[in-house]
């Protein structure tokens, strides 16, 4: 396809968007005839590949951009299954009895909050449903923006919104405080030695819910959302190893992975892991938000990216086929 | 005297870092506190550091012309906008009763932030997706047996940590269903292989950081 092709298509996507009235949700039909159109798609690259034509990475673009996009106007809804990392978390989070002092961790920054926003959200409403006090702190200077942000919008579920929680009784916000592990370290003797003061600049020892908080001892559960360092290796290095803490997290999808040396040594808990532990979270704790909608779209591009890996191996093939030809 | 004094500094921090560690008890436990709050501030001031770097090595482009210098006065024009906006807000909110903060829902900074700062860097990280995919079709091929494997794998974890793994093979019994296989790579395969990977980091850095503390290492005294 010629370059300007491409820019065409997308010009009209973004016009027959903007056009078309809102929200647009298409019928489980009408989704099961774009998903087949999609599949006949991919199955006519297929076709091409074989007979020679070999694909650029534009058109890898455009149906990634297209399998992206279209599930969020579908209404489908795929039975998600708890895993045995994220059913664990949640039954470490569901044991704790109302009152419990709760430190939540945020780790990340908005380019990982499509995965960790959803997470946090379900924790928050969780926790505030079942009469659990979070601490709220970061180790990244925009994590407890992110905190806020997940607070702000739980709150206003009319079940939490009628429970009247209030500022420093039930949940507080520490802010950032820069030092990375050394912050985790120095907070396993002394809370107030690393936040003197909230983000409204109210004492430590002003606040009603930190009365008696003076370091992990003192806290239930330590409930971290990271998409990197520092983050959950640090927290099971030092808050884990070395304190004795009970640590839950949630990680990015590229950070799971390395996590999982830790939650088969039991360091951690238990695990929610990208879009997919996000959703599964959501589910388990019965708080469904975003990442069930989000997880249409990953599935889709699982797929399509599997169906351009099967295809990018029919190229291998085609080309083995062409140099054995000449090689004859 | 120029090298010796932080090879000295160097060994010294060093070793009473490894102390404070494994003997909890006075007088190493009050190092904890000690570095644990020297750390923060250099820290702290290594924002400060890193901020005006930036803004030197922008203000450099602009003034030599240099091939992109509109991106560097955008960078000084954004930073300056959310620095000036957090610092008024912050000023306000201290004055506010009860006090609020620069982060709150309905400020200048909050509305950067949410507004401009989230859907720019979460589109930069959406682009991944595009590339990911596209590496995929390119690297995930069966060259050899190496790479076959490698391929198989990618193919279970892919679908197997989305429903549509379980929606295609729900029909089968649990323990034959994708999303086992995925769980299974991830717990087995994927552990084991990571905790090589931690223990060849682990001892990568104990030998590196024995030669930092014994002076053998001194690369990090240069530049």
């Amino acid at each position: 396809m010629k370059k300007y092709y491409y820019w065409i298509i997308l010009a009209a996507l973004i016009i027959v968007l903007i056009l078309l009235p809102k929200p647009l949700i298409v019928s489980p039909t009408v989704s099961t005839i774009i998903t087949v159109l999609l599949g006949l798609a991919l199955a006519g690259v297929l076709v091409l590949t074989l007979r020679g034509h070999m694909i650029g990475r534009r058109t890898v673009f455009l149906f990634i951009g297209v399998s992206l996009t279209l599930p969020f106007f579908m209404n489908y809804r795929m039975p998600i299954k708890v895993s045995p990392e994220v059913q664990t978390l949640y039954d470490a989070i569901a044991k704790l009895p109302p009152g419990s002092k709760v430190l939540a961790a945020f780790d990340y920054d908005p380019p990982s909050a499509p995965e960790l926003q959803p997470q946090a959200e379900a924790f928050m409403a969780f926790a505030f449903k079942h009469n659990l006090k979070v601490i709220i702190m970061g180790l990244w200077p925009q994590g407890p923006q992110q905190a806020d942000m997940a607070v702000t919008k739980v709150l206003q579920e009319p079940e939490i919104r009628a429970k009247n929680l209030r500022y420093g009784v039930d949940y507080v916000n520490l802010g950032f405080q820069s030092g990375n592990e050394f912050v985790i370290q120095r907070m396993g003797t002394s809370f107030s030695g690393m936040f003197p003061r909230d983000i409204y600049n109210t004492d430590y020892d002003k606040i009603p819910l930190l009365n008696g908080v003076e370091n992990f001892s003192n806290i239930d559960f330590v409930f971290n959302l990271s998409s990197g360092q520092p983050g959950t290796v640090e927290w099971v290095q030092i808050a884990v190893d070395r304190y004795g803490v009970k640590l839950g997290a949630g990680n990015t999808a590229v950070q799971a992975p390395s996590v999982y040396p830790y939650l088969s040594s039991r360091r951690l808990t238990g695990l929610a892991g990208g879009m997919t532990g996000a959703a599964e979270f959501e589910q388990a704790t019965k708080e469904i938000g975003k990442a069930n909608t989000y997880i249409l779209s990953q599935s889709f591009s699982h797929m399509v990216v599997i169906a351009f890996i099967i295809i990018g191996n029919a190229a291998l093939f085609v080309g083995y086929r062409k140099s054995k030809q000449k090689g004859a | 005297m120029k090298r010796e004094i932080p090879l000295i500094i160097t060994f010294v921090a060093g070793v009473a870092f490894v102390l404070q560690y494994f003997i909890p008890h006075y007088p190493f436990n009050r190092f904890e506190n000690i570095f644990s709050d020297w750390f923060s501030i250099v820290g702290a001031f290594a924002i400060w550091l890193g901020a005006l770097s930036l803004m030197k090595l922008c203000l450099l482009n602009i003034s030599k012309k240099s091939s992109d210098w509109p991106i560097s006065l955008l960078i000084i024009v954004s930073f300056l906008a959310i620095v000036i906006a957090g610092a008024i807000d912050g000023f306000h909110g201290l004055n506010n009763v009860p006090a609020t903060s620069f982060r709150d829902p309905g400020t200048n900074f909050d509305w950067l932030y949410q507004k401009v700062y989230t859907p720019l860097s979460s589109t930069m990280f959406a682009i991944l997706a595009f590339f990911v995919a596209s590496a995929s079709y390119r690297a995930f091929r069966a060259r050899n047996t190496a790479a076959t494997l490698l391929l198989f794998s990618a193919f279970f974890v892919m679908i197997g940590r989305v429903p549509v793994g379980d929606y295609l093979s729900g029909w089968l019994p649990e323990r034959m269903q994708l999303s086992h296989w995925a769980n299974w790579l991830m717990a087995f395969p994927n552990t084991a292989g990571q905790r090589a990977v931690m223990i060849g980091i682990a001892l990568g850095t104990v030998s590196t950081s024995l030669r930092i503390i014994l002076g053998i290492e001194r690369s990090h005294l240069e530049g």
